[in-house]
């Protein structure tokens, strides 16, 4: 306590160095601030906020005159506490104790009353509303709460809060609050809002206003996305026929604009769903397209990848949001391991026997799968989502594009630019293309093999790992989930054209968004299915995939 | 060539041996099953006939994949999904015999069909209440499907690993597809609560015991019409064009066309097995097609050894017989006693258990 105020005072100290026009404010500022924060201490002890301890008690008394003055000296001192306080009382949930006259915000759930204080933590369950009573309102107080909430959230520092605002108000118009956005939509500095602010209005004028502003008002709602501009325009009657055309136009127009909207979601969606195949098949596209190694341990190797994730996030529950930072480095390494282990140790002895490689890897996924289960149980574990992958990218109305979605397709894009960078400008990715052309003559050329083998299938592995620290925060971590991205990936890979990274990515990427466009008539499954029919034709028709690779490599 | 009373077999003296401990099993089972007392030590449960007649239709499986994995060089990581077609086929029939014993008691529909509130039968299920027409779909039904893949598959020379791969595919797209509920087949729950064949209750011991011996007999014949089958002109190209098939190609042989006969009837074999391995267990469902039961039948093959047909009843049954014994007794040991085998045998063990025998019989 005492450090709050003294934190304030050392505030007001610099404030008053720097600018001594502004003492008096901060001043009080800082006055209001610390009595508000040593009435919400204090609130435990007694009934309310010193200051404003009157205008509270005061919702507790009969007179709906007094409550009025009472709400509009709270919403003209505005603590942090008013804009719930006057939900709750607008929606009959706030209460009071008999006793004590303290104030409870009430709610229903389980057969249970929950009533919790509002300026503390005090929380009271109770079977019955026994010991309290609720703050009444009558048709005039209602009024004033609504003008009052608006006018608090319109005029919010925040533009998000205030644009709640708005849109709260297109659900539900209140003309004292229309009179509020009237008098602030020139200064509002946020185009955003002012939008909202401007198709509020329009719509209020479509109904009430006069018929000599119609036209505009329409022009205006021709803008809008909102549900409440088209549903206006769609109820608009008017005797002036040409209005009602203008009408009909502006909703085409929206509707146009709003599928057009559509389409770029679905193929965000699209996009996002490819990364993730893309990413999941970038790994293969190195053993097996590179290599020509089937590495059916693959998805076990993403699986290893996640889990590699759960365990740094355990290892560090303080910072999320930087543990997958750890993580990536650390699934790299942990997967690569395991599959330099897997080459050297089995691989190594199959070369030339492809189908019996594909035997003992999948012998190899086996084996992972159960060792997971046998360490980690057979549930399934859950990755925290960092703050900053969560929420979204409000576009507009109806186009929200949501931030993990944007981070995957991301990551998978620098993943492959990171994989092209490594084949294409280091000596190893140099003489791993050796080796895959001519091995024979790469070693007569000085390249060890075999070195090569198992730093290339360890370069896969890793990726794998990289792979499933992305998927674990997209799906549950199990044991199966690899199992469930193995047939994909293959697909992926053998559609892009085997050996070709990039086709890979376009493969991945044209899947995903293929599978999205289905979805809405075909559902999930039904799409899925489709794509592998779909991926099975094509395979006869173009043996070697989309962009095959040409010359003498192609028969390696 | 002589005819002797062995024609077929009588230079496959492993296959005679395997031909008559099948007849012994065949017949000494049912004896000791029906014939010895229950509370004698000879007596053989009729749980156990049930369990060895399912590892009699999976040895089947094994021989239809062994012929075209061991002779023709594809290895099939689909044939699951044969063997699972001739078992839907056979559940069709089964679920049409239920009648109105149904839960919902209605006479023609089966009891999901109620549930999911359709009002007549789909077109596809009309005909399944004849046993003559559910055994031909269990031929006809995989059959085609191997056809018409391998027709595409083969004309346009898609081999190697890349055949693997997209057969595992489409197993896996059919595994989705009927685990919808608007196919028609019973989604997640599949097919089940059968009640009895061709008017032979499912739960007398003695339909049991003649379905085991249809499994032997089946497994028998299957045997010898692929010895024949391999035995032949035809199996002699399939055999080139495992070991050398542009050459084959080039000498004249239409190695498209002797791939895809082959493939088919081993397809049609796997329905078979199918067939006979649903009323024993029971129930079918879509998890039958699941990729990994494509893959473990492979293993069967590998450990009883490839190209010897013997070799893959060996497998199945060991096995299988490992699993039921290891899944109940140490479930946590299963898989990786499975993923051990599958990798010690692909690299110590390429001939398997098979190629052994004959390691020890040429240096004897």
């Amino acid at each position: 306590m005492t450090q709050i105020k003294y934190l304030q005072i050392a505030d007001l100290n610099i404030a008053h160095r720097i600018r001594r026009v502004l003492i008096a404010v901060s001043l009080l500022l800082g006055l209001v601030a610390a009595t508000t924060a040593y009435a919400t201490e204090a609130g435990a002890s007694d009934s309310g906020p010193s200051v404003l301890g009157d205008a509270w008690q005061t919702l507790t008394k009969g007179n709906y005159k007094q409550k009025a003055d009472a709400i509009q000296a709270i919403a003209k001192q505005n603590p942090p506490q008013t804009v719930a306080v006057l939900k709750a009382m607008l929606q009959g949930e706030l209460y009071y104790a008999k006793k004590t006259k303290r104030l409870y915000h009430m709610s229903e759930g389980d057969g249970q009353y929950r009533f919790s204080s509002i300026f503390d933590d005090e929380v009271v369950m109770q079977n019955r509303k026994r010991g309290y009573r609720k703050v009444k309102i009558n048709n005039n107080l209602r009024g004033l709460l609504r003008q009052s909430l608006a006018g608090l959230q319109l005029g919010n520092k925040d533009a998000k809060v205030r644009l709640a605002a708005v849109n709260e108000l297109l659900k539900s118009p209140d003309d004292d609050a229309l009179q509020i956005v009237r008098s602030r939509i020139a200064n509002e500095a946020d185009e955003g809002v002012k939008h909202a602010m401007a198709a509020l209005l329009a719509i209020d004028t479509l109904l009430k206003g006069d018929i000599t502003d119609h036209s505009e008002a329409i022009a205006t709602l021709r803008e809008s996305l909102s549900p409440a501009a088209i549903n206006a325009l769609r109820s608009y009657h008017s005797p002036d026929k040409q209005l009602e055309a203008e009408a009909q136009q502006a909703i085409k127009s929206i509707d146009a604009r709003k599928s057009w909207y559509s389409i770029i979601e679905t193929t965000f969606f699209g996009l996002s769903l490819g990364s993730v195949l893309a990413l999941a098949a970038i790994g293969l596209a190195i053993t097996f397209g590179v290599m020509g190694v089937i590495n059916m341990a693959h998805g076990e190797l993403m699986m290893i990848g996640a889990y590699t994730t759960f365990v740094v996030q355990t290892l560090m529950p303080e910072h999320i949001g930087l543990s997958i930072l750890v993580a990536i480095p650390a699934a790299f390494v942990v997967a690569g391991s395991v599959g330099i282990a897997i080459e050297r140790g089995i691989i190594r002895h199959l070369y030339g026997r492809p189908l019996e490689t594909l035997l003992a890897t999948f012998g190899v996924s086996l084996i992972l799968q159960q060792a997971v289960r046998s360490i980690f149980s057979p549930l399934n574990r859950t990755v925290e989502t960092p703050q900053w992958m969560s929420g979204a990218w409000q576009v507009n109305e109806v186009l929200a594009l949501t931030w993990n979605r944007m981070y995957i397709i991301l990551f998978c894009l620098a993943v492959f630019m990171a994989l092209i960078a490594i084949m294409k400008r280091t000596s190893l990715g140099l003489q791993v293309r050796a080796v895959s052309q001519n091995r024979n003559m790469a070693r007569a050329m000085g390249v060890r093999s075999d070195w090569v083998d198992a730093l290339t299938f360890g370069l896969g592995a890793g990726i794998a790992g990289i792979a499933g620290v992305g998927l674990s925060l997209l799906t549950n971590v199990g044991p199966n989930l690899g199992q469930s991205y193995i047939i994909d990936s293959f697909m992926v890979v053998v559609f892009g054209g085997v050996g070709n990274l990039l086709g890979t990515l376009v493969a991945g990427l044209g899947l995903g968004v293929a599978n999205k466009i289905m979805e809405p008539w075909a559902g999930a499954v039904l799409a899925k299915i489709l794509v592998l029919i779909f991926i099975i034709l094509f395979i006869q028709k173009r043996p070697r995939g989309l962009f095959p690779q040409r010359g003498r490599a192609a028969e390696g | 060539m002589t005819t002797s009373r062995f024609g077929l077999i009588q230079n496959d003296r492993a296959g005679r041996w395997f031909l008559g401990c099948l007849l012994l099993v065949g017949l000494l089972v049912p004896v000791l099953n029906l014939g010895v007392p229950e509370d004698s030590a000879f007596h053989f449960s009729t749980y156990s006939v049930t369990l060895l007649g399912k590892y009699l239709t999976y040895a089947l499986l094994a021989i239809a994949a062994d012929l075209v994995w061991g002779y023709l060089g594809i290895l099939s990581l689909g044939h699951a999904a044969f063997f699972s077609l001739g078992g839907y086929a056979m559940g069709m029939y089964l679920m049409r015999q239920i009648g109105d014993r149904g839960v919902y008691g209605d006479p023609v529909l089966p009891d999901f069909m109620v549930f999911l509130n359709w009002h007549e039968l789909p077109w596809f299920w009309q005909g399944f209440d004849m046993f003559w027409f559910a055994m031909l779909m269990v031929l006809v039904v995989p059959g085609l499907l191997a056809y018409a893949f391998g027709f595409l598959a083969f004309r346009s020379r898609v081999s190697g690993v890349y055949l693997s791969i997209i057969t595992q595919a489409l197993t896996y797209a059919l595994m989705l597809a009927f685990f919808r509920n608007e196919m028609g087949f019973g989604g997640n729950n599949g097919l089940t609560d059968f009640k009895d064949l061709l008017g032979f209750s499912l739960r007398e011991d003695s339909t049991r015991i003649a379905l085991f011996m249809a499994s032997a007999l089946a497994l028998g014949l299957g045997y010898l019409a692929c010895r024949y089958i391999v035995g032949s002109r035809l199996g002699l190209a399939c055999i080139a064009i495992r070991d050398a098939e542009s050459r084959t190609r080039f000498i004249g042989y239409r190695v498209e066309n002797v791939k895809l006969w082959v493939f088919t009837f081993s397809a049609m074999l796997a329905g078979i097995a199918g067939a006979l391995y649903v009323p024993q267990v029971g129930i079918i469902n879509p998890s039958e097609f699941s990729p990994l039961n494509s893959i473990e039948l492979i293993i069967w093959v590998a450990v009883g050894g490839r190209a010897t047909l013997y070799g893959a009843v060996i497998g199945a049954l060991l096995v299988n017989y490992s699993k039921s014994y290891l899944t109940a007794a140490l479930p946590d040991i299963w898989l990786f006693a499975l993923g051990a085998l599958f990798v010690l045998v692909t690299m110590y063990l390429p001939k398997g258990i098979a190629g052994l025998a004959k390691r020890r019989e040429a240096s004897a």
